[in-house]
């Protein structure tokens, strides 16, 4: 249920994110989910790739400072009131989350999650028979 | 007027042999009291016995920070510490500042020094001397202001900072004299602006200004803006502190008292004396002091001297105006920085060796520092908190051990430049 994410870090100027997916775009990796966390100073690109590895060598080989984090994703229908639901029990049984971020395809949803106890986060949400995705699910999107 | 004019105006042949005599008495002492230097000594096989006059002075090994750094914090005084009584720092080229020891003779020679420099500036016990330097570890504020009372002036000890405060006080207190490092100078005729005070209705007639590097350009401009005479000072903590050298009315190169701190110009790559009026590195060798002495002290100010008789009729020798260093050591807000230092900062918070650059720029009349620091593998983290929180740390550390404020700018790796030898750590913008 653990997803890896890569994570790049990225100062604040023009073309660099461009530069990121030309990167991936020639090594022939697809980009699931994309989302950039940025502050006055650098940002942060999070990314979920096919081939992670493959990913992590070709930007560290194009001098990019980049780390794999362990994520979860969740996938809850897109209606109303869903992920309500879900973080509710989260914060119930006291997971923290650190930054989340989600896509909706269709009927669903998936929510990507990084929670501050990755083991008890996936443990609450499975006994709550929520469902999570899978790493080899979820690159096929 | 001349403080001291039997000194300050004595022939080049009584000022030699006095030198003489007191370069014998401080190798003597060192010899015998400091153990580092002895073995310096005989390491060169030289005895005291070697040494009798000037003209021997080029025998004796040199002594730098280095050594100062080995002996932290007390291990070069001649004195035990019941005879010390003050302590002065400054930077060390690491985490360890250099730590300097006066006796109550040293205090009184260096008020004794600071004195004839403010006499020099034309400075008179009637006037209203300002002080504005930092007091502290740091030895501009109290060199000067031991020098003033000593002169029997009149001494606001306001230190540095908070301008309007300083130009109520000029106003309110009639100050006609002014000591700053020189770009707070330059800060407090903006500040002057600012308030709409005209720099005409102060009484403000001489400025004295040193700790950091300035140009003739820079003098022109707090001259015309402070409505004043701009006079350069000298000295570093090692010596005695401000005071080791100044500029007379003339404003032609700064007078050191060298019946105290005697003088050499070196080649830095050689070490060999250079010729006379070459320019070459600053080297002094301390001849009363008690606390501290140095002996061949390489001050790393590259700067040439002039043995001509000034106009002034004081027979000094002159030290032009420092051309720059022969190390890396940068002076920002009147404080010395070494890259060295921030360095140890950074593999504090990592194994592997930082890559990062030094800017210092200008920003109207004060001196700015950035720190660029390539984010590494090990610095990485994906949360933005906790980037945050190392530039946080970053910037903290750095400026607890400088005593100034830092911009800390996370960057990407190998966005600094590497070159083929030394790294480039510094880039200084200022037009100084």
């Amino acid at each position: 249920m653990l997803i890896k994410q890569l994570s790049v870090f990225l100062e604040n100027k023009s073309g660099r994110l461009n530069e990121v997916s030309n990167i991936l775009g020639q090594a022939g990796i697809n980009m699931s989910a994309f989302t950039v966390a940025d502050t006055s100073e650098f940002g942060i690109l999070r990314l979920l790739v096919a081939d992670h590895e493959k990913a992590y060598k070709v930007l560290r080989e194009n001098f990019f400072s980049v780390s794999l984090t362990d994520v979860v994703c969740l996938n809850c229908p897109n209606e109303p009131g869903a992920l309500g639901k879900a973080l509710q029990i989260l914060s119930d049984n006291e997971v923290a989350i650190e930054y989340l971020y989600a896509y909706s395809v269709g009927e669903s949803a998936n929510v990507v999650i990084k929670p501050d106890n990755i083991g008890k986060c996936i443990k609450v949400l499975q006994e709550h028979q929520l469902e999570l995705v899978k790493a080899s699910d979820l690159y096929k999107i | 007027m001349i403080w001291n004019e039997k000194i300050e105006c004595a022939t080049r042949g009584e000022m030699r042999l006095l030198q003489g005599e007191r370069l014998r008495e401080t190798v003597q002492r060192i010899y015998h009291n400091v153990p580092s230097y002895r073995k310096k000594m005989q390491a060169v096989g030289l005895t005291p016995a070697d040494i009798l006059s000037v003209d021997d002075l080029a025998k004796l090994p040199f002594t730098t920070k280095i050594d100062l750094r080995d002996n932290y914090p007390f291990g070069l005084f001649t004195v035990p510490m019941s005879e010390i009584v003050r302590l002065h720092a400054s930077s060390g080229t690491t985490g360890k500042p250099t730590v300097v020891g006066y006796t109550r003779k040293d205090i009184q020679m260096w008020a004794e020094v600071v004195t004839r420099s403010l006499c020099m500036a034309g400075v008179h016990r009637n006037d209203v001397v300002q002080i504005a330097y930092g007091y502290g570890l740091f030895t501009g504020g109290l060199g000067l202001h031991y020098g003033t009372e000593n002169l029997g002036a009149s001494v606001i000890p306001i230190s540095g900072g908070n301008t309007s405060k300083q130009i109520q006080l000029m106003e309110d207190f009639g100050s006609s004299v002014i000591c700053c490092t020189p770009s707070y100078a330059l800060n407090i005729a903006e500040v002057l602006k600012e308030m709409k005070v005209d720099p005409a209705t102060l009484k403000l007639r001489v400025g004295i200004f040193g700790a950091e590097p300035w140009s003739e350009a820079m003098r022109k401009e707090i001259e015309a803006k402070l409505q004043i005479k701009a006079i350069d000072i000298y000295g570093l903590s090692e010596i005695v502190g401000p005071g080791v050298s100044c500029e007379c009315e003339h404003q032609c190169g700064m007078h050191i008292n060298e019946d105290h701190f005697l003088p050499e110009i070196i080649d830095p790559e050689t070490l060999q004396p250079v010729a006379p009026g070459e320019l070459g590195e600053l080297v002094f060798t301390t001849i009363t002091k008690e606390g501290i002495p140095l002996i061949r002290y390489r001050t790393r100010d590259l700067t040439r001297l002039i043995y001509d008789k000034c106009e002034c009729g004081r027979t000094l020798v002159r030290m032009q105006k420092c051309k720059g260093r022969s190390d890396d050591m940068l002076i920002i807000r009147g404080v010395n920085v070494f890259p060295s230092q921030i360095e140890t900062v950074l593999l504090q918070m990592s194994e592997v060796e930082p890559h990062y650059l030094m800017i210092v720029e200008r920003e109207g009349t004060l001196d700015t520092l950035t720190l660029m620091v390539e984010v590494q593998e090990q610095f990485f983290s994906d949360e933005v908190r906790k980037l945050q929180e190392l530039r946080m740390k970053i910037t903290r550390s750095i400026e607890s051990i400088l005593g100034i404020s830092v911009n800390v700018k996370l960057v990407e790796p190998k966005t600094i430049e590497r070159t083929a030898g030394k790294a480039q750590r510094v880039i200084d913008k200022r037009r100084l």
